[in-house]
């Protein structure tokens, strides 16, 4: 499962996931990191039974996690297959096929938001 | 040879009409040539599906009991024109709901009403002998209006120029999300579906004739506003019934910090009378050429990139300075062609004929900017030329006495040959203090991007520099970079605060 962790640095510059790791035993791959000098955003992947806990401690350390898809999400009712959307992408999630619908290809997606911001048409989300 | 209209509508009321569209045409003229194909095809239908802000509807609401006169009026808290008769009023695409903000616009309110949503209309009035009425809140239907005229003032551009964006920062426009560094290119329009194309000396497509808009049989009112087709810009002033309008031909869309506009679809039949027609019918995005231009500088003329055709557009990526660029398409193509199709069906069942122009076009037209009887003022008429700096090579030490005796809050940064570098602040001196490192130099601490402005630049633009990156003072230099002046966000205060100003 992805989470995002917003982090507010107040005190010094606490590890927060290293120690989420130690505390908790559970594993936590760093999909995308984004660290700015008073906050910071961390895309993390965990095993879903282990969610919950590394989810409980990491709210403990005082960061705010929020549960994404596991790739952008498209809702087709909305999309009309303009392809504004595709340039904006740094992983080439979106192309067109022969009869110029937009394709995506979700397993490259690193959820870092740039297409639902350039969407005109609030046809992409990534939150659950 | 030529073909009249009237036997072009004889065959499409007896049903023996050939109607093809814009995309097919090139290769019926290549099999058949010019002359076979002016015998073959009677119609070639067009279409594109794209964003055209300067879009919107009349309506009619029927007097309420007591009546009212309407002096403002919203729909879903989105204000409509209503400086018209009583209860006569505009809703433009692109006004912003009171609420909501960009999130929901005039755009919104058109889609919700031809999806059957039920909408709020509010109105206010002094009171009249005649509409003793002041206040009025109501849900309404499309069905309950007596009129609900679309009616837009331009649409259906020709073609449009395709955008970038040279500086370091991503720009949002009405052209979509401009990456960095030019590292996109944003463009629109249908090519050579795009109705305007196909007819370049507006021979055909004119007042009074019959149009495809958003699913309805709309009509052509003539050129639209800003048309300039002697520069292959023309553009449509269109009219259609909202009640025959269908949420796939109609979107409302919304330009992150730009704001609100709607997709309309619009598709224009074109009678295939003679051979000029067929050559211009024939046209392939091969010839169809666009300048990209690049929307990083902030002013009317913006430069031209690279001039580029869409076919090049539409493979999805450019060479720009040699790199590879992907593009991106604003507009629908899927949906143009789609548009091109119905139109089709339209002309082959016979539910739509062919009519010229009721009156002729201008051609050669073209589009003049404003004329501004007063100039926005430029940065040297309020710049500071006294501007206290210092060379890179100075210590932290001096750096702060210049601050402390300039009475200023910035000091730009100078190499040797007085180009500007950096810019140090209070704030990066007082850290380099507090952490006791008065004798490292200027250039360990100052900020090395330093955002700046030209002497002849408009200070509109200098204070949206300003207010974007959250920065107080501006360095103005010359072309070579060496110092000018200096201008504050104190400056900018002193004359904007006097102008009328939002
Ligand atoms: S930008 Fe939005 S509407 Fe356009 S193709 Fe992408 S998802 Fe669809
Ligand atoms: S979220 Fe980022 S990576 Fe995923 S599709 Fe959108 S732009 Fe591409």
């Amino acid at each position: 499962m992805k989470l995002l962790v917003k982090i507010h640095k107040k005190r010094g510059q606490e590890p927060i996931i290293a120690r989420t790791v130690l505390d908790t035993g559970v594993l936590i791959n760093v999909e995308r990191a984004n660290i700015e000098s008073m906050s910071g955003e961390v895309l993390i992947e965990v095993a879903d039974p282990e969610a919950k806990r590394v989810c409980d401690r990491l709210k403990e350390f005082g960061a705010e996690v929020e549960r994404l898809e596991d790739s952008v999400c498209r809702n087709e009712e909305e999309c009309i297959d303009c392809g504004e959307c595709v340039s904006v992408c740094p992983q080439n999630v979106f192309s067109f096929d022969e009869e110029w619908n937009i394709t995506l290809k979700t397993e490259k997606c690193v959820l870092c938001g740039k297409c639902v911001e350039a969407c005109p048409h609030n046809a992409l989300s990534l939150h659950q | 040879m030529e073909k009249s209209i009237e036997e072009i509508n004889l065959r499409i009321q007896e049903g023996n009409a050939h109607i093809v569209t814009a995309e097919e045409m090139p290769g019926i003229v290549d099999e058949l040539g010019e002359a076979g194909a002016l015998k073959e095809v009677d119609v070639v239908t067009t279409g594109t599906f794209g964003a055209m802000c300067s879009s919107g509807a009349f309506f009619n609401f029927g007097h309420s009991d007591p009546p009212i006169r309407m002096e403002r009026a919203w729909m879903n808290d989105v204000e409509l024109y209503s400086g018209i008769a009583a209860v006569d009023a505009y809703l433009g695409v692109t006004q912003e709901s009171e609420t909501q903000g960009s999130a929901y616009g005039g755009a919104h309110v058109l889609e919700d009403l031809i999806s059957g949503k039920s909408i709020e209309l509010r109105a206010s009035s002094k009171g009249t002998d005649c509409y003793p009425r002041k206040t009025l809140s109501t849900e309404i239907l499309l069905h309950d209006l007596n009129e609900a005229i679309m009616c837009n003032p331009r649409n259906s551009y020709q073609r449009y120029a395709a955008a970038t964006n040279s500086t370091d920062n991503t720009l949002n426009t009405y052209m979509g999300t401009l990456l960095p560094d030019y590292g996109n290119v944003s463009f629109s329009g249908a090519g050579l579906l795009s109705p305007l194309i196909n007819d370049p000396k507006l021979k055909l497509i004119g007042s009074g004739v019959p149009i495809f808009l958003c699913g309805s049989k709309g009509m052509i009112i003539g050129q639209g506003t800003q048309s300039s087709p002697g520069t292959l810009f023309a553009t449509l002033m269109t009219t259609g019934n909202l009640k025959e309008m269908s949420p796939d031909y109609l979107r409302a869309a919304t330009f992150k910090n730009y704001g609100v506009s709607c997709y309309i679809g619009l598709g224009v039949p074109i009678p295939v009378t003679d051979l000029e027609t067929v050559r211009n019918t024939a046209i392939r995005d091969e010839d169809i050429m666009t300048n990209i231009i690049d929307y990083g500088v902030p002013g009317r003329n913006r430069p031209t990139v690279k001039t580029v055709s869409y076919a090049e557009l539409k493979s999805g990526c450019i060479e720009l300075n040699g790199e590879e660029v992907r593009t991106s398409s604003l507009s629908s193509y899927k949906k143009a062609r789609e548009i091109a199709q119905e139109l089709k069906k339209w002309v082959s069942s016979g539910q739509m004929t062919m009519t010229l122009p009721t009156r002729p076009s201008d051609a050669s037209r073209t589009v003049n900017p404003m004329r501004e009887s007063k100039r926005t003022p430029r940065v040297m008429e309020i710049m500071n030329r006294n501007v206290t700096c210092i060379s890179q090579d100075a210590d932290i030490k001096t750096a702060a006495k210049k601050l402390l005796r300039g009475e200023t809050n910035h000091l730009p940064v100078l190499n040797d040959e007085n180009k500007v570098v950096g810019i140090v602040t209070t704030y990066d001196v007082s850290k380099a203090i507090i952490k006791e490192n008065v004798n490292d130099s200027v250039s360990m601490v100052m900020s090395k991007n330093v955002i700046s402005t030209t002497p002849g630049e408009a200070v509109d633009i200098a204070a949206m520099k300003l207010e974007r990156n959250n920065i107080s003072a501006l360095p103005v230099i010359d072309e070579e970079g060496r110092l000018l002046g200096i201008l504050t966000g104190t400056d900018l205060g002193k004359l904007l605060g006097k102008r009328w100003y939002k």
